[in-house]
């Protein structure tokens, strides 16, 4: 037995070292991953928000005069005037190369009894075909339909609980995912209430309504808004003075979903239903 | 086409999001949690009873830490991506705590554990020959001083360490349970009494964990098992099942009381679609028989002969790790078969075979850690050497 080389070190000699190298290691990690970040800023920066997935040949980004807070989107949703057509349903999926099977909006259709007991409710492909006639067992009160996109909170879930900030609000006020941060942990489409958000079936990552990013800072409106034949869905910019949409949601009697879990939508409903969640 | 719906689902909510792996995660990282109070019964508060266990519910402990990430590295998207969670956390999130909270405690336990074998590892490095003593030489860590001084300051570093081990513990699961509780969109979920559910269930699995190995263990050593030791896991075991299935039904009744918009699907949830899942396993098989068993054992302790009473508590065990299991199981998949629509179900979910998530995967992981608990026994014995002991005085 060498005595002398099993009583080498001291400990407490090599409990500082020991906290040295881990101290080291550690601030070798932080800073590679730092530098990662700062460099992915940088290009963050250049292209300013840059919306999810993107449509076959589409241009993602975002224009360099854009400045996104000049904007504030607000989207109305008057649903006396949805006659259930799904063009818009067939816009988004056209326009974002949404896959089959998962929606970035849809319609739903309400058939309420007479009585109030009986509401049947169906979104038959989101409602991307448009509705058939249906036979219901009972007599109907009213029917309509409503369509259904991300609200845009402003205190939104969804990006308050992503783990790596990959879902964020951008300063026009629309919640977006930037697909090369997106871990795919799913943790954001539990958190959504209104069932906006999946995990993209070919990227892996969360996908969700952008607004049609590209489209509305070139100065377009979001592809559904331009499908829609009856003026159901519109779009507006609260800093536009004098802005039409804007105006009905500041003046006229509108209701959001879900109030009470208070996480103040951007998107407006016009002539809502109380059986409506 | 996508899985069948009865009633209305909001069109994306007919997917199940987390998978089997999301039901695996809570349930090994609960057997950290758990094993580690375990360890910590002897290690603290020096129940002399438990120091057969003492050593295997730490090492066990580790060995479920080492592989409690593995689940949600087979779920994420992009695991290639994972690390950001430390390097760019979104402090506003629960989930992006997860990382520091493991990286802490895993040093801890590392740490304590390390130094609960040195005296150990400097008498094999002394011992040994060849391969296993340079082994020992690693492990050692170039520290040899095992004078009667530097173990005693060891002893009381174990004991700091231990101790601040249980907030820990306790911490890196109840962060778990947070993670689900605060949910506010998913109504099964959203309550502030899941991180504490799930706490309680946590050590519930891990004192069962830690009395299922070392029954088998010393069964298969051919062995004798601690009576006390046995005894004293038992009342532990009994205490934390019937606050666990007390709070588990606590949430139940109190929302089916304020009969909330919650209620409405979570009573269909529980009385369709969960029927043999909550009902069944969890609440009937899985709480009331152990904890029938138990009291048994607790109460009845001088009826009991010593073999029927370690095969009492060897059965109750192993049923409430199937509980907790089913609990995992009915929080998780439970919490994605109702849609947000608060209308509609999807049909029942069961998890693929042989995918990236599926049961087989599912079973490796559960299996890993025993397979490194055996390794670690090779190098490290679990069990205390009480001959050893004895001649070292």
């Amino acid at each position: 037995m060498k005595e002398s080389q099993t009583t080498s070190l001291p400990r407490r000699e090599f409990m500082r070292k020991a906290a040295e190298t881990l101290g080291g290691i550690a601030v070798v990690v932080c800073a590679s991953g730092g530098l990662g970040t700062l460099l992915a800023d940088q290009q963050h920066k250049k292209g300013a928000p840059k919306p999810g997935v993107g449509g076959k040949g589409q241009q993602v980004g975002v224009p360099h005069e854009y400045d996104p807070t000049h904007h504030r989107y607000v989207y109305l949703i008057d649903v006396t005037k949805c006659i259930g057509c799904g063009a818009c349903v067939r816009a988004c999926g056209k326009e974002n190369d949404v896959p089959e099977g998962f929606f970035r909006t849809w319609i739903e259709r309400y058939i309420v009894s007479t009585d109030g007991e009986h509401v049947d409710i169906d979104s038959p492909n989101g409602g991307k075909d448009g509705f058939q006639p249906k036979v219901t067992g009972f007599e109907v009160a009213k029917a309509f339909f409503v369509p259904k996109i991300c609200n845009h909170c402003t205190q939104t879930p969804c990006v308050q609980l992503c783990p790596v900030g990959a879902s964020y609000r951008s300063p026009d006020g629309v919640v977006l995912v930037d697909e090369t941060r997106c871990i795919g942990c799913g943790y954001c489409v539990q958190a959504c209430p209104f069932g906006s958000r999946f995990i993209h079936p070919k990227t892996h990552t969360a996908s969700k309504c952008t607004l049609c990013y590209h489209r509305i800072t070139r100065g377009l409106n979001p592809a559904c808004v331009d499908a829609c034949p009856t003026g159901t869905r519109q779009f507006g910019d609260r800093e536009r003075k004098g802005d039409p949409v804007w105006k009905q949601v500041v003046s006229g009697k509108v209701h959001v979903l879900k109030p009470e879990l208070l996480t103040e939508p951007n998107a407006y409903y016009l002539g809502l239903s109380y059986e409506v969640r | 086409m996508g899985p069948e719906v009865i009633g209305f689902s909001f069109p994306n909510d007919v997917h199940v999001t987390w998978s089997l792996m999301i039901v695996m995660y809570p349930y090994i990282t609960g057997l950290v949690a758990g094993a580690f109070v375990v360890s910590s019964l002897y290690h603290v508060f020096n129940r002399q009873e438990l120091k057969p266990i003492g050593r295997l519910s730490l090492v066990a402990s580790f060995a479920f830490l080492l592989f409690a990430p593995l689940p949600l590295l087979f779920h994420l998207g992009h695991p290639e991506r994972a690390l950001n969670i430390m390097v760019t956390p979104n402090f506003s999130s629960a989930m992006a705590a997860f990382g520091f909270i493991y990286g802490f405690y895993f040093l801890l336990v590392l740490g304590e554990i390390w130094l609960v074998y040195r005296k150990d590892i400097i008498d094999r490095a002394r011992a040994a020959r060849g391969f296993r003593r340079r082994l020992y030489k690693i492990l050692a860590l170039g520290v040899y001083d095992d004078s009667p001084e530097a173990l005693r300051i060891d002893k009381r570093i174990v004991i700091i360490l231990a101790a601040i081990g249980i907030p820990a513990a306790c911490i890196l699961h109840g962060y778990v349970g947070f993670m689900f509780g605060s949910v506010k969109a998913n109504a099964l979920w959203s309550t502030p009494l899941m991180p504490v559910i799930f706490l309680f269930s946590a050590i519930t699995s891990g004192i069962a964990m830690v009395l299922v190995i070392y029954a088998t263990v010393q069964r298969f050593a051919a062995k004798p098992i601690s009576g006390e030791c046995i005894q004293s896991l038992c009342r532990y075991l009994w205490l934390f099942a019937i606050v666990t299935v007390t709070l588990e039904l606590l949430e139940v009744l109190s929302l089916s009381y304020e009969r909330n918009e919650e209620w409405l699907v979570v009573s269909i949830l529980y009385r369709d679609h969960l029927a043999f899942s909550f009902i069944g396993l969890q609440m009937v098989f899985g709480s009331l028989i152990p904890i029938i068993l138990l009291g048994i054992v607790v109460l009845m302790r001088k009826y009991l002969t010593d073999p029927l009473r370690n095969m009492i508590a060897f059965v109750a065990a192993s049923i409430l790790l199937i509980q907790v299991m089913a609990m995992r199981w009915n929080v998780v998949i439970g919490g994605q078969i109702f849609s947000k629509s608060f209308r509609g179900f999807r049909e029942a979910y069961r998890p693929e075979l042989f995918g990236r998530e599926g049961v087989v995967v599912a079973v490796l992981i559960m299996v890993a850690p025993f397979v490194v608990l055996a390794l670690i026994n090779r190098v490290l014995p679990l069990a205390y050497d009480e001959k050893r002991e004895a001649a070292r005085g």
